[in-house]
């Protein structure tokens, strides 16, 4: 259908058809500077570990992309929740559940396979049953369960209800996994940079490098779920625009018949 | 009418159906059985199947719940039937309910002929100190599975794709149920050394989960139908 797509004139006509901003722009630069100075540290100033030799660079990206998908995940539930319990149903909140929801799951995906390789080179294999990556595996395969729903026919309300308490549920559904797996067994180290007391197990410097890397990602999901926001906004305007434009093309098809039919009426009258 | 009445009305109806129909004795459960001998091929090794067999029961009984899951809401979708339902102001909790309760009772009747086929084809024993805890862990995990398969069984009746969709939504979010009801059979039968005391944490477990998902279920089911 050409009549749903924008014309080239109109797009340039148009200010708002990109998705950056003055704002998202200083924020994709500072993203870009972020990273910089993490490959600076994470490959050049921070030392190797004694024990897991140059491996240790890889924590660098697998701590910080699972830390900021289980950010991305707490915000799309908090933004389902908003969307189902508020009186006013902004498809707003619906979008940013569904923006920070398809990065989080990348971000996991990014989270298993470089720790898959790093379990290689120090544990000898890529993977064990453990506790903590099993239940990552299972959160993975849950928000793809999520985005799936997500694509379901339907109205933009449809989907935004149904995405929601699908989100909702995956937050009941997930600390009961992770609860079952636990007590299936866990032999993942505990936690080293925050144990219970605060008391930190790091070389400075490495754990510098992981705070630059915490601070890029961050400011990279930042920047990704703003421009994706407004992507699926832009797409359910397009849609929308679409299904109008169709109507009125119908519309005007069958008036132009019973014109048609009435001038033939007419004529042999 | 309250919900409880309804729902017992609903559960009702869908067990006469499924009497009329016959489809799990038609059906399900000779795909359960015919399950029950692959993993045999596939294994290819008493000892080996002895040892897994509680965890090769519940395998099957969550496969065929997804053929189960599918079936219950194909009888409501194909003449708008839950639609119907809804107009004439069924509450949302009682067809959740309802509709749960008979997943739960064709699940059980599953889960017996497969402890029946582990018996047979696995060489299972079931010793007298483990039959409580046996039937407690079927009744609980059964709670919790129907919970989780009307959910999202109601919410993938109705659109393309849903025979692909339900498998991903509930297998990950029946992964506790595989756990703990493995392990809790096993302490019943006694498999690899277990004894029966391990088995009751389990329980603890399939309770909680069954609690969660049979509250969290009743309340998101109406939002998820409602369409």
């Amino acid at each position: 259908m050409t009549t749903t797509e924008p014309t080239p004139q109109r797009e340039k006509s148009r200010p708002s058809s990109g998705t950056g901003t003055r704002g998202t722009r200083i924020l994709g630069i500072s993203t870009i500077v972020a990273m910089v100075w993490l490959v600076a540290f994470g490959l050049g100033f921070s030392p190797a570990d004694r024990d897991q030799d140059e491996a240790v660079r890889i924590l660098y990206v697998h701590v910080p992309t699972i830390w900021v998908a289980y950010i991305s995940f707490v915000v799309t539930a908090v933004a389902s929740g908003i969307y189902l319990f508020s009186k006013r149903k902004s498809l707003g909140w619906d979008r940013l559940a569904g923006a920070s929801a398809e990065i989080g799951t990348v971000f996991v995906a990014v989270t298993l396979v470089v720790g898959a390789l790093w379990g290689r080179l120090t544990w000898g294999v890529f993977w064990q049953w453990d506790a903590r990556l099993t239940t990552t595996a299972l959160l993975f395969v849950t928000y793809i369960g999520y985005l799936a729903v997500r694509r379901l026919d339907g109205t933009h309300e449809q989907r935004a209800r149904r995405s929601a308490v699908i989100g909702l549920l995956a937050v009941l559904e997930i600390p009961l996994v992770h609860w079952s797996v636990r007590l299936w067994r866990s032999l993942h180290q505990e936690a080293t940079v925050l144990d219970t007391d605060g008391n930190t197990d790091m070389d400075g410097l490495m754990l510098f490098s992981l705070f630059v890397g915490v601070i890029a990602f961050t400011l990279l999901y930042l920047w990704l779920v703003l421009h994706r926001t407004r992507t699926m906004a832009m797409a359910d305007i397009l849609e929308d625009r679409g299904l109008d434009q169709a109507l009125a093309d119908r519309r005007a098809e069958s008036d132009e018949f019973d014109r048609r039919a009435g001038t033939a009426e007419g004529g042999a009258g | 009418m309250n919900v409880w009445r309804l729902a017992r009305l609903v559960a009702r109806k869908d067990l006469q159906i499924e009497w009329n129909s016959r489809v799990l004795l038609n059906q399900v459960l000779p795909f359960a059985g015919v399950t029950m001998v692959i993993f045999a091929f596939a294994l290819d090794s008493d000892a080996v199947l002895e040892r897994v067999a509680p965890g090769l029961v519940w395998l099957a009984t969550m496969f065929s719940m997804l053929v189960l899951v599918q079936r219950t809401f194909a009888v409501e979708t194909d003449d708008g039937a839950l639609d119907a339902l809804r107009v004439a102001g069924t509450d949302a909790r009682a067809i959740f309910l309802g509709k749960a309760m008979s997943l739960g009772a064709q699940l059980l009747v599953l889960e017996a002929v497969l402890l029946l086929a582990a018996v047979v084809l696995y060489r299972q024993t079931v010793p007298v100190g483990g039959a409580v805890l046996l039937v407690t862990t079927s009744i609980s995990a059964t709670c919790g599975l129907a919970a989780v398969g009307t959910l999202y069984g109601g919410l993938a009746a109705g659109f393309r794709g849903r025979e692909t969709l339900l498998p991903l939504l509930t297998l990950p979010a029946v992964a506790p149920v595989l756990i703990g009801a493995t392990r809790a059979v096993e302490a019943a039968l006694g498999t690899a050394g277990a004894v029966v005391s391990d088995g009751w944490p389990w329980v603890g477990l399939l309770v909680v989960f069954a609690v969660a998902f049979g509250v969290g279920g009743s309340l998101a089911f109406g939002p998820l139908i409602d369409e």
